[in-house]
């Protein structure tokens, strides 16, 4: 972190997530994993896998297929005194859970007068371009950064799936961790010393000055190669990582937004009534008189997720309309 | 619906290049606004309009070359509907040249929304912000955003336009890459004009000697009580003095057009201006009779400055009444002019020079004026020219009531 050469790893964002989990049970034995199949099957997108031999089924546990169940399990014994991490399978399935997070882990700490808060964590695999059709494979996360009570994180990079577990099990109140299940696969490396993260900023991963681009997730991937062709077009965006939806670190996008005077959003969820109109709200209420040209947003078409993998593509944001929004933005005033 | 075209500013032009739009479709404008610049013989010169309404169509874009009376561009009143098709307008003119009388505003219930939504300019927050900041007019840009929205590269453009046109308004002209047309041009036209005039009109010419050390000695007195900004120019009395003695002789003020004497009632002082680089243009200054010595002054310096670099409006350049013409700056003693057809006269002045003076039996010396009038023989007598030189020299002897008027 201080520039000096540093020992790297070789990992993948699956491998990143698990050493997070490791680490946090290794760190603190009021640490327990729970869902369908992390156990003996070691999770459906194999992230638990070899933590049930390493841990025991105490603190690796199968649960039944009943999300309300098993999350309502979680927000008792954070009650009690643990530190659960909760797995929902996908996002699409945290709705039969979403009485438990709204109704229960959200509200508790206020209705109980501050007397009780829910230290839960809530992991979840969201996102389409797997052909998993349309039960599995949307974005949601935008949702739940609709409820106050609860922190809403979305990890991208390899130090994000590996860091913010940590500081997650450290807040007082619920924190739900949505993985982009296209990204389980990345490789890269990563700091052998790696840990636990900020999780209240927003990231600037590329500077610009021509167009602001604030994205999340697998899409900050899209924008930063859209981002690389625009530069060989004379484009210089700056591309911003929200890293969290809940709450919004508004000061680094607004600021940014005053520096390049446009902004685009690239948000995998569907567009009415999403976190991208959430952002391009705030930016006409922040940064109005910055504004050069409309805020735009680049979202998921507003179908359910198509099974068929042209269609899944086309439907979701992609590159070449990244590039090519932004040369329309920048371009007609160039 | 009203047709604007290519103003003849003299005579003698017969074509202008449309250099620059200052409006565009949608835009209101009113009586006096400046909406377009062109280039004739004569210079730049920046056109104004005399209708009141909203810019309905443009029809020659700008760096065309167009004859006197081309439609440069149609203007809808304000209570008119927008959207017109071009073979509307042509069709309406034609019925226009039979039969003249065409009510404007007939063809349907004015829709207040359409022009409120045209009169609204768009351009960024950013660029409105950013022209606030440098004073920059927005209804003045074109955008070259989606639908013409104006962004702030823009306002950015048009104050750096802004910037050089103020910072180096005389060297526009030396600019010009045509420069040699350009001179050969107004020489051109000149001599056109002038040509015309000595052919037409039959001069007289009348001269008279002014002791101007009184108001001189008034002048000077007066300049020290001003800061050295507000200080006046013998000029700015010749020319009060000039339109006072007009007004007492109304005759030598107008045309001579059609036949006839056509006086007219303001008096518009075509005031000739030399250019460093050749040639001279006579710009008016308005009402002289009716401004002030001080606004007279302002008027004056604004037209010079002006004038040399360019920038002449449309109306300056052809109302004048009358003509000035002074070069005793240059050491000329007498000046016997050259009547500018239509215009009836010209007055001339010399240098101011000390002079052994008799006056009532006694020699001094004096600073003496040489002023004299060429005038039309068709519109007037020497009778009238002498009472106005009579006129001329009262007023300059007696300061005091000339700074009352």
């Amino acid at each position: 972190m201080n520039g000096e050469p540093q020992e790297v790893l070789k990992t993948t964002y699956r491998e990143a997530v698990r050493e997070a989990i490791r680490d946090a049970m290794r760190r603190d034995e009021r640490v327990f994993l729970m869902g369908e199949d992390v156990g003996r099957y070691g999770g459906c997108f194999a992230v638990s896998k070899g933590l049930l031999e390493e841990f025991g089924p105490e603190r690796i546990r199968d649960t039944p297929l009943s999300e309300s169940t098993f999350v309502g399990a979680g927000i008792g014994a954070a009650l009690g005194g643990m530190r659960p991490i909760v797995e929902i399978m996908t996002v699409n399935f945290s709705l039969l859970a979403a009485d438990q997070i709204l109704n229960t882990a959200a509200t508790y700490l206020h209705m109980s007068g501050g007397l009780f808060n829910v230290p839960l964590v809530i992991r979840m695999a969201t996102g389409g371009g797997k052909q998993l059709a349309a039960q599995h494979s949307h974005s949601l996360e935008g949702w739940f950064a609709h409820i106050p009570g609860i922190k809403v994180l979305t990890p991208a990079t390899l130090e994000d799936a590996r860091g913010m577990l940590w500081t997650a099990l450290e807040d007082p109140d619920p924190v739900l961790i949505f993985e982009n299940s296209t990204l389980y696969n990345m490789e890269g490396e990563l700091p052998v010393d790696a840990g636990a993260v900020d999780i209240n900023h927003a990231r600037v991963c590329r500077q610009g000055n021509d167009i602001t681009i604030i994205t999340y997730g697998a899409s900050l991937f899209k924008v930063l190669d859209a981002a690389d062709i625009l530069e060989k077009n004379g484009i210089c965006a700056e591309v911003i990582d929200l890293r969290t939806l809940r709450p919004l670190d508004d000061a680094t996008y607004l600021s940014s937004v005053a520096k390049t005077h446009r902004a685009l959003i690239v948000d995998e969820g569907w567009r009415s009534g999403s976190i991208s109109a959430e952002i391009s709200a705030r930016i006409m209420e922040g940064a109005f008189y910055e504004l050069d040209c409309p805020v735009e947003r680049i979202c998921s078409a507003e179908v359910p997720m198509p099974y068929a993998k042209h269609l899944e593509q086309a439907a979701l944001p992609q590159t070449e309309t990244i590039v090519t929004t932004v040369k329309r933005m920048v371009g007609t005033n160039g | 619906m009203a047709e604007f075209c290519m103003p003849s500013l003299g005579a003698d032009m017969r074509a202008a290049t449309l250099i620059e739009w200052k409006v565009k479709p949608g835009d209101s404008v009113k009586r006096g606004d400046i909406i377009a610049v062109i280039e004739a013989d004569k210079g730049i010169i920046e056109i104004e309009i005399f209708e009141e309404g909203i810019v309905d169509k443009i029809l020659v874009p700008s760096g065309q070359n167009v004859p006197v009376g081309t439609v440069l561009a149609i203007i809808r009143s304000g209570k008119e509907t927008a959207v017109k098709t071009e073979g509307k307008i042509v069709e309406e003119r034609a019925t226009k040249e039979r039969e003249v009388q065409v009510k404007p505003g007939h063809e349907g219930v004015p829709s207040p929304e359409i022009t409120e939504k045209e009169k609204r300019i768009k351009a960024s927050p950013l660029a409105r912000k950013l022209a606030a900041e440098l004073n920059i007019d927005l209804s003045t840009i074109q955008g070259t955003g989606t639908h013409g929205t104006i962004s702030s590269a823009d306002v950015e453009k048009a104050a750096k336009e802004k910037e050089l046109q103020e910072k180096a308004p005389v060297t526009e002209i030396p600019k010009k890459p045509k420069e040699e047309e350009y001179q050969t041009g107004m020489r051109r036209a000149i001599a056109a004009a002038m040509s015309r005039s000595n052919r037409d009109i039959p001069h007289y010419y009348l001269e008279t000697r002014i002791d101007m050390t009184n108001a001189l000695q008034w002048l000077e007195a007066e300049n020290q009580r001003r800061s050295i900004k507000d200080r006046l120019l013998p000029a700015v009395l010749l020319l009060k003095a000039v339109a006072c003695a007009f007004k007492d002789v109304p005759e030598l003020n107008g045309y001579w057009m059609d036949d006839r004497l056509q006086p007219k009632e303001n008096i518009h002082i075509g005031f000739a201006v030399s250019l460093r680089q050749g040639g001279l243009v006579v710009p008016a200054i308005h009402n002289v009779d009716k401004k002030s010595i001080d606004e007279l002054m302002a008027a004056m310096s604004d037209l010079i400055t002006r004038t040399r670099a360019g920038r002449l409006r449309s109306s300056e350049m052809t109302d004048a009444t009358v003509t000035l013409t002074s070069l005793g700056d240059l050491g000329v003693e007498t000046v016997y002019g050259v009547i500018y057809p239509p215009q009836v006269a010209l007055v001339g002045f010399g240098r101011i020079s000390e002079m052994p003076w008799a006056e009532n039996g006694m020699l001094g010396i004096r600073r003496i004026l040489s002023a004299t009038l060429a005038a039309d023989h068709r519109a007037t007598d020497g009778n009238r020219g002498a009472q106005f030189l009579g006129a001329l020299k009262r007023y300059l002897q007696e300061v005091s009531i000339l700074w009352q008027k």
